[in-house]
């Protein structure tokens, strides 16, 4: 049973407020993923603190890296379940994980950041790995 | 935002790999660690049977990607657990 909106709201507000696109339905998200060109990236939101409360403050940081990806976007676990499970279908061949990231360039999933790579780690350290990952990846311009 | 687990073992919420005394390798989310073993949750088991990747493939690919589950909740006895690790420090 999802939580209580009044109770999630300050969690998704942590991406929403900085610009991070949230997909609250399915063709949100097949809206959002038809597009392919340049790099996208996808934050599996999540209530539990144990990984989510690093994943959120980690995204943010990653997100003022000057390779920070074209498209941002967020779905909420347990919450979203329709948009959620649409997402995941995108990623199909990854066992489903909260909270996870995942990035694409050019429509290709390069890079996907599961659950327990999040666990027990500060959100600095989850935020040097997306940075790492957002560099590696970046757009090259012609 | 803090948790809402207070009270539990501190591997709680944390994805871990438990040995045992057998083939049997699991690989789950630690709910809590008592007097009945390791209680996970989500959690696959590998055992290195017929049909199944080697041991170490199998850590290297729960390791990139994280496991399917076969259960959603487990209890892995305390007396055949050898070894807890994180599976995020492997």
């Amino acid at each position: 049973m999802p939580y209580s909106p009044l109770l999630v709201r300050p969690m998704r507000e942590e991406l929403s407020s900085i610009g991070v696109q949230e997909l609250l339905t399915a063709a949100d998200v097949d809206q959002w993923m038809s597009e392919t060109s340049g790099t996208a990236m996808l934050v599996v939101n999540s209530v539990c603190g144990c990984a989510a409360g690093m994943a959120r403050p980690g995204v943010r940081a990653a997100l003022e890296s000057e390779h920070r990806p074209d498209r941002v976007a967020t779905v909420f676990a347990g919450q979203d379940l329709e948009a959620t499970a649409r997402a995941r279908g995108y990623i199909a061949d990854i066992p489903p994980s909260s909270p996870s990231i995942a990035l694409w360039k050019d429509g290709e999933l390069v890079y996907f950041l599961p659950r327990h790579r999040i666990e027990g780690r500060s959100a600095d350290q989850v935020a040097a790995d997306l940075q790492a990952a957002f560099a590696e990846h970046r757009a090259v311009v012609a | 935002m803090g948790t809402f687990h207070q009270g539990r073992d501190p591997l709680h919420g944390i994805t871990v790999v438990v040995e045992t005394d057998g083939p049997e390798l699991y690989v789950g989310r630690c709910d809590d660690v008592d007097e009945r073993g390791v209680i996970l949750h989500d959690a696959d088991v590998h055992r290195g049977g017929e049909g199944e990747a080697p041991r170490a493939k199998y850590l290297e690919n729960a390791t990139r990607f994280g496991v399917w589950k076969k259960f959603d909740r487990i209890v892995v006895p305390r007396a055949r657990v050898t070894a807890i690790r994180r599976l995020g420090e492997l």
